[in-house]
């Protein structure tokens, strides 16, 4: 699979490219996971690391993040997440937002453009998070491209932003008492208001724990949280689902994330798939 | 750790190819015993490691700037949890170290139900219900120790979802306002506090067990945590946990700012 790329492949790309079917057919002898979450982290220090201008960090982290995908499409995992801004990020200094922001646009424009090769790998592109926060343009944007691939299956590519996992939850109760008032039909006063009586309070019953889950942004939950930079917290990522994730912190910075890091979470996914399978039904 | 055979392998058809499959197989089993070797190499120079650093023989690791851990936790797989003789070494260490406020989890709660065993075997430590009861948390002269279950985790999170939704009924009862529901984190906050879900956010989370996984631990306590796996809990020395703790006082957060 090669996104955004209408050139013809050099001989090393072709050679690159059997050789990892040649390992992903032996990795495919064991459990894949179906679901791989990466938190993107070290593009300003790989900028600063190699003296690059302003976004150089976030440019390059973007090639390496198109690199990563196509490990995963290619190795059958079918949902990827990345944390690509958390609402965290807005208290960067405003000209960092907004060159993120900026970059954001355009990669979504650029996957509007390519439309017809996303359909054509059948690759279902969703933007998760507490989308009110996000400029009009950039949600338009995004609306767009979850329009066009929404019927597409394959892959599942999820795309975490204006996200914390606190805010999750909260929505979640958010939207599960919703669906109690809902299904319990509040009175209707005839002008489209709507006054609870007290005496209507005590049938409503309780929101239950898989009510929660069922309203939190992501899902199903991710086998692998991938955190580049050494870096060992989860910085209000994911925290609802990783329950039984394996987290793998790789020292590279983002930028520098490759397929050896991609091959050993799968290999560690491996070794610890019956422990995981045991605890998640322990769970249930 | 056992090796499982995934569908994948079923792509190389063994009725069709069963050389390819049976090949690829042993590839496949290969290249996960290499792996267990390196880990295997990887755990003995930890331990050597460890040796030395109990030993006082690396300087580096002789003062520790315990007071950076305001609130440890310790996460333990349940299995392991049985091995009551070491949780309790284990948390000696943590109360000789001057750990002050620690929290102890497993997934099924097995430490919860030998809390009596395990509060009797430490010098100087109270339960962290009693220290809040007795308003007695910043005091400094006792560790005080909580333990947690996944009932502590999701299912508590549900119980506070259900105090929002009744406030908010309450609030809808009298006809001020239409609004949908509307909940902000500090209220998420203040109904895991009434329903007694007092415990603050760990600073630094070490696991013990066979996964790096923190095994349902609640949620709403691990934003900003660091997590270590320190591996299985039979495994355990002191001078593992004295590197984990120094390297967590060398970290630097920016809370994605």
């Amino acid at each position: 699979m090669e996104l955004y790329n209408g050139e013809r492949p050099s001989v090393f790309r072709l050679l690159g490219k059997y050789m990892r079917k040649g390992l992903y057919s032996i990795l495919t002898q064991g459990p894949i996971p179906t679901h791989i979450a990466f938190i993107l982290d070290g593009n300003r220090r790989f900028a600063k690391k190699h003296k690059l201008p302003e976004g150089g960090g976030h440019k390059a982290g973007f090639l390496a993040l198109l690199n990563v995908l196509t490990y995963c499409y290619e190795l059958g995992v079918k949902y990827a997440t990345i944390y690509a801004f958390s609402i965290d990020n807005f208290r960067r200094k405003p000209h960092e937002v907004q060159y993120v922001m900026d970059l954001m646009l355009e990669k979504i424009e650029g996957m509007i453009m390519e439309e017809s090769i996303i359909n054509a790998y059948d690759i279902c592109v969703r933007f998760v998070g507490n989308l009110k926060l996000l400029s009009e343009p950039v949600k338009t944007a995004a609306d767009k491209i979850m329009r066009a691939t929404a019927n597409n299956s394959k892959f599942v590519l999820l795309l975490a932003v204006c996200y914390t996992s606190t805010d999750e939850i909260v929505h979640a109760v958010e939207e599960s008492s919703k669906d109690k008032l809902k299904s319990n039909e509040i009175c209707n006063d005839g002008n489209g208001d709507c006054v609870i009586k007290i005496e209507e309070m005590e049938p409503y019953s309780e929101i239950k724990l898989v009510e929660l889950e069922r309203n939190t942004y992501i899902n199903p939950y991710p086998d692998v949280l991938i955190r580049t930079s050494g870096e060992t917290r989860l910085s209000n990522y994911l925290l609802w689902q990783t329950t039984n994730c394996i987290l793998y912190s790789p020292h590279a910075l983002w930028p520098e994330i490759g397929l050896r890091h991609v091959v050993w979470s799968v290999i560690n996914f491996q070794r610890h798939y019956s422990y995981l399978e045991k605890h998640k039904e322990y769970l249930k | 750790m056992d090796l499982k055979p995934g569908a994948g392998g079923q792509r190389v058809n063994r009725l069709v190819d069963p050389i390819s499959y049976h090949f690829l197989q042993f590839l496949w089993r290969t290249l996960h015993l290499l792996v267990s070797l390196w880990y295997l190499q990887v755990s003995m120079v930890q331990m050597i490691e460890g040796f030395l650093i109990s030993s006082g023989l690396v300087k580096r690791y002789g003062a520790l700037d315990i007071d950076k851990v305001r609130y440890l936790a310790i996460v333990v797989d349940s299995e392991e949890a049985y091995q009551i003789s070491k949780v309790i070494q284990l948390l000696k260490w943590v109360e000789d170290m001057g750990v002050k406020h620690l929290c102890l989890y497993d997934s099924k709660g097995v430490l919860k139900t030998n809390k009596k065993t395990i509060m009797e075997s430490l010098n100087n430590a109270m339960p962290f219900e009693e220290a809040v009861e007795k308003d007695v948390l910043l005091d400094q002269k006792q560790m005080t120790v909580e333990f947690a279950s996944s009932s502590d985790g999701k299912e508590a999170i549900t119980r506070a979802a259900n105090v929002l939704f009744m406030k908010y009924l309450k609030y809808a009862k009298t006809g001020v306002g239409k609004e949908e529901p509307c909940f902000t984190e500090d209220q998420m906050d203040e109904a895991l506090k009434a329903i007694g879900y007092k415990g603050p956010e760990p600073d630094l989370l070490l696991i013990y067990g066979p996964v790096r996984c923190h095994l349902g631990f609640s949620p709403w306590r691990l934003r900003y945590t660091e997590m270590v796996h320190m591996g299985p809990l039979r495994y355990m020395n002191l001078g593992s946990l004295k590197k984990a703790i120094h390297r967590f006082t060398t970290v630097q957060q920016n809370y994605g700012t």
